[in-house]
């Protein structure tokens, strides 16, 4: 068996290339995946958790973080199509006015 | 080293290196690809770690779905690459340094604060399975399941509202 902490480390380690993902890059679908990325990584946190503990409360909220993640996924990519269609264009750099 | 141990090691280097290719790609469809890959080697981590339920969730939903969709819109916007643009000099550096700090954060507690030390039970056989998270979903955790279907929903008509063309445009 694989020391519970080892799994957290990458879970850390996951979410820090998820943080800089979101501050570097410029191409928001990108920025999107990145965030996923973190959500994947705190998901991982909380399995190992879950099976430190051994309670099954830990695996509930991963269900409920993954179909938040698909809402989420779902209303962002239209938002995206939507940017693009107004603006031409997707870059983050050229969202900086909140009207269209 | 044990079998386990090297397993877990060769695992994370993957997870680890398909997340820096996300990051490091110029082309949106590799980085989503890569993504594929990383959200793969998690499920397996999640067999790993006693929860078989939630690994094929994961494939399903977050392998499945929700990367189809990402390479949907990828491909319909036909933005696989932005030309570069420029960005804020001191934004870079500082972006790494931010990382870094937070990276150091985490492993403070982890290695200092000494969360997770103590010997870990045996679950029960069951533990993880879709019985047991079905039982606990339907019984102890019915209405934060119910009302995640209305999320869903509602995220489906957002959906449709956001990109549905008005009348009298092209």
């Amino acid at each position: 068996m694989v020391p519970v902490s080892y799994y957290v480390a990458l879970s850390a380690i996951l979410f820090t290339i998820g943080a800089l993902g979101v501050l570097i890059r410029r191409n928001p679908l990108i920025i999107f995946m990145s965030i996923e990325l973190m959500l994947n990584a705190a998901n991982l946190a909380m399995v190992a958790f879950a099976r430190i503990y051994t309670v099954l409360e830990g695996q509930i909220f991963v269900f409920f973080v993954m179909t938040v993640a698909a809402a989420e996924v779902a209303v962002g990519l239209a938002l995206i199509v939507a940017i693009f269609r107004t603006k031409h264009s997707i870059n983050i750099d050229e969202m900086n006015s909140l009207k269209g | 080293m044990t079998p386990d141990l090297i397993a877990f090691f060769v695992l994370a280097l993957i997870a680890i290196a398909a997340a820096l290719g996300m990051l490091l790609s110029r082309n949106a469809v590799y980085s989503a690809l890569f993504l594929v890959l990383n959200f793969g080697t998690v499920a397996v981590f999640y067999i790993l770690l006693d929860a078989p339920f939630i690994a094929l969730t994961q494939v399903s939903v977050y392998a499945g779905a929700i990367m189809v969709l990402f390479l949907f819109v990828i491909m319909l916007l036909g933005t696989e690459t932005l030309p570069a643009s420029k960005a804020l000099p001191w934004q870079r550096p500082l972006a790494f340094i931010l990382a870094l700090i937070l990276a150091g954060e985490a492993g403070y507690l982890l290695f200092f604060r000494n969360v997770t030390s103590g010997t870990i039970p045996q679950p029960v056989q069951t533990f993880g399975g879709p019985q047991a998270l079905g039982q606990a979903l339907f019984n102890q955790y019915l209405l934060p399941f119910e009302i995640t279907s209305v999320l869903l929903l509602v995220a489906m008509v957002g959906a449709v509202v956001l990109t549905i063309k008005k009348k009298g445009e092209q």
